[in-house]
């Protein structure tokens, strides 16, 4: 079973990753698993979710503690909220993050992703200018890190869970899939 | 498709083709009557959809729409359900087969929108059936069997299937949704022997006379009793006809050859079984036994099971003050006949959406294992409180 | 008579209506309107517990089958035009 935690602000379509995430998977014959925290949801408020994916039917309903990875929807979150709470030790962890900064200051002992997720969804026209949403975008990244998730199950569902601006969004996922690098420590 | 649990419970009453559904939103029930509205609006479902002021009321609209002879539904959670305590009992005694979803959340103070079963056990005494659901495919396939478990000409009772708050009303999972036709052809149009018909007049509710009123009552029993083997008669033709089943009134879970068993209701019995399996790839002789229906209470079901094994470690998702949780209490009661007799001891876990993980459940199991030989300190016990001494994580 | 069980529907219907019960039978005091004075205002048609009272063209007329002498229109009256008498050899 991979376990997988989503970090966000309300507002920024967290729980839709997840969603997103569990979709594609279960395209691609796995069972899934997709629960946001159980909280009371607000926009800016920091917004966790969560995927479970196996091969077989997943019974377990608590929640889950010590992730395979970590997808984080907004770099402010690194300071504030623990993301690495948890993670298993060789885990992965996926930041949005500006493409110009280097990332730094992180501990040891995970690999670390970076994809600018926000540039790319604004510059797809999603979301507004100011608030553009990212969620789409970073789960074309995560499709990259991830290898048990292809990219085109993730299109796919995107494809069926997007409101607006299907096609822009598809674009987004793509252009983040291909833009994803591994940072070195 | 994968979807929540609360989406399933909206797919449950489209295919059953509910035709008026009364609703009023809260949380976490609210994307239920969102979707429904929507299903509605959109021409999917042919129903009357009314929105009300309260709970109260949207029980009231049902109550009176299927005495017109309409199948109605509606869904609620924790203090919707409470306010609607008074026509629930109306919706039993008028013999009126309706079913409605509840999202099972703790009531406050402290206020709280998780987890909890103290909402639906306070009404165990309504009349209604009460089906408690581990995963989202139940909660569609139990809504679908309700209906025509309840419209049996011998059942004529209100059924309330339970999904817990966020764990399976948020919870998106893999959930196969059948075809109309095939549904239509399980379940036939609602048609009750009495409703109210234009053009004839007719009394409904008027007052009985202590000279009748207990052979109303008796009536009822009978009806709730027999439910029983209605729930298990459906259940067998529904997994003739779309290959799955739940478990009937209680499902037990590799409690063959088992010295304890977990008795419990709602979602954390799924994660149990994740348990039992990996105590029992470790020797230990544990197994799981789910209440499914809490109403009518599987008596017969958990005193054959009793009588097998040295324990039962009975989890309550509630309490009732100055008594103990009610599935224990109801528990240690089938057994009091046996002649030999289980050791029965209550855990008090997982109040208010506190998380009920792997670990805790095994503690317990290793805990109920020591109890079924020495017996034990406490006949209740209460699970992972903070400013206890024993650790349960 | 007392019904076995087996008997009854399974909740309590009826398929009488309720004009079946004939409360004028009840009365020990009748109105008696004065329609010289009756302004049409529609209240004691409006308070009648047993909806005893028909309006035809704004005036009331006390259907005495029904009418159980509780006088109460006679009470809300505000033309004072309906008095309550006893009645009389029934
Ligand atoms: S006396 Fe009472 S019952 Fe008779 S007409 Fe007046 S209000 Fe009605
Ligand atoms: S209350 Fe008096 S005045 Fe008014 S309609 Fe009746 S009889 Fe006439």
């Amino acid at each position: 079973m991979i376990e997988v935690r989503f970090h966000g602000r309300g507002g920024q379509g967290v729980v839709i990753a997840s969603e997103v995430l569990a979709e594609a998977a279960f395209k691609m014959g796995f069972e899934v698993s997709a629960f946001p925290f159980f909280g009371v949801e607000r926009r800016g408020a920091p917004v966790t979710a969560y995927a479970r994916i196996d091969e077989s039917p997943i019974r377990i309903k608590s929640s889950i503690y010590e992730p395979d990875y970590v997808v984080v929807l907004d770099s402010s979150l690194l300071r504030g909220v623990d993301v690495l709470e948890g993670l298993k030790t060789g885990g992965r962890v996926l930041i949005n993050y500006p493409e110009a900064s280097p990332l730094d200051g992180v501990p040891s002992g995970f690999k670390y992703y970076v994809i600018d997720a926000t540039s790319i969804a604004s510059a797809h026209g999603i979301g507004s200018q100011t608030a553009p949403i990212v969620n789409t975008a970073i789960m074309g990244g995560f499709a990259k890190i991830c290898d048990k998730i292809d990219i085109e199950p993730i299109l796919e569902s995107i494809r069926e869970i997007a409101p607006v601006k299907v096609e822009e969004n598809v674009a987004a996922a793509r252009e983040a899939f291909e833009r994803t690098r591994e940072v070195s420590l | 498709m994968v979807m929540t649990g609360n989406y399933a419970s909206a797919y449950g009453a489209k295919l059953s083709r509910a035709e008026v559904i009364a609703a009023y939103p809260i949380t976490p029930q609210t994307s239920i009557v969102e979707k429904l509205a929507e299903f509605v609006s959109s021409g999917e479902l042919r129903a009357k959809f009314i929105p009300v002021e309260s709970e109260h009321s949207a029980m009231a609209a049902c109550v009176a729409a299927q005495t017109a002879g309409a199948r109605t539904y509606t869904a609620t959670s924790s203090h919707g359900l409470t306010l609607m305590h008074e026509v629930l009992m109306w919706a039993s005694g008028a013999r009126l087969p309706i079913v409605i979803t509840n999202v099972s959340r703790a009531m406050a103070p402290p206020w709280s929108v998780w987890v909890d079963h103290m909402d639906s056990i306070a009404q165990r005494d309504t009349g209604w059936l009460q089906f408690f659901c581990q995963s989202d495919q139940e909660v569609l396939d139990t809504i679908i069997m309700a209906y025509k478990a309840c419209e049996s000409r011998s059942v004529m009772l209100p059924a309330m299937v339970i999904e817990d708050a966020f764990i399976l009303s948020h919870t998106s999972e893999p959930v196969d949704v059948p075809d109309q036709e095939l549904v239509d052809s399980f379940l036939p149009a609602y048609a009750p022997e009495l409703k109210i018909e234009v053009g004839k007049a007719m009394g409904f509710g008027s007052l009985v006379k202590p000279d009748q009123y207990m052979e109303f009552r008796y009536k009822a029993m009978q009806g709730m009793e027999d439910a029983r083997e209605r729930i298990l008669s459906v259940e067998k033709e529904f997994k003739h006809i779309f290959g799955r089943e739940h478990g009937g009134l209680l499902e037990r879970y590799r409690c063959d050859d088992a010295e304890v068993v977990l008795v419990a209701a709602g979602s954390v019995a799924s994660t149990a079984k994740d348990v039992v399996d990996a105590m029992r790839a470790k020797g230990v002789r544990v197994g799981l036994a789910r209440i499914r229906a809490f109403r009518p209470f599987p008596h017969q079901e958990l005193r054959a099971l009793g009588s097998k094994v040295d324990g039962l470690a009975v989890l309550d998702r509630s309490y009732t003050f100055g008594a103990a949780g009610a599935m224990f209490t109801e528990v240690k009661a089938s057994m009091y006949s046996l002649q030999r007799k289980p050791a029965v001891k209550n855990y008090i876990a997982g109040l208010g959406g506190r998380d009920i993980t792997p670990r805790t459940l095994e503690k317990i199991l290793e805990d109920m294992l020591v109890v079924s030989k020495r017996g034990a300190e406490d006949e209740v016990e209460w699970v992972d409180v903070a400013g206890l001494p024993r650790r349960w994580r | 008579m007392t019904k076995g069980h087996k008997e009854l529907p399974l909740t309590p219907v009826s398929d009488t209506p309720s004009t079946i019960n004939l409360t004028g039978l009840w009365r020990v005091v009748r109105p008696v309107v004065d329609l010289s004075k009756c302004k049409k205002c529609t209240l004691c048609w409006k308070f009648c517990p047993d909806a005893a009272i028909e309006l035809a063209e704004g005036e009331p007329h006390i259907d005495l089958q029904y009418c159980k002498g509780c006088g109460i229109c006679s009470f809300e009256c505000p033309a004072k035009c309906i008095v309550m008498v006893k009645e009389v050899g029934r």
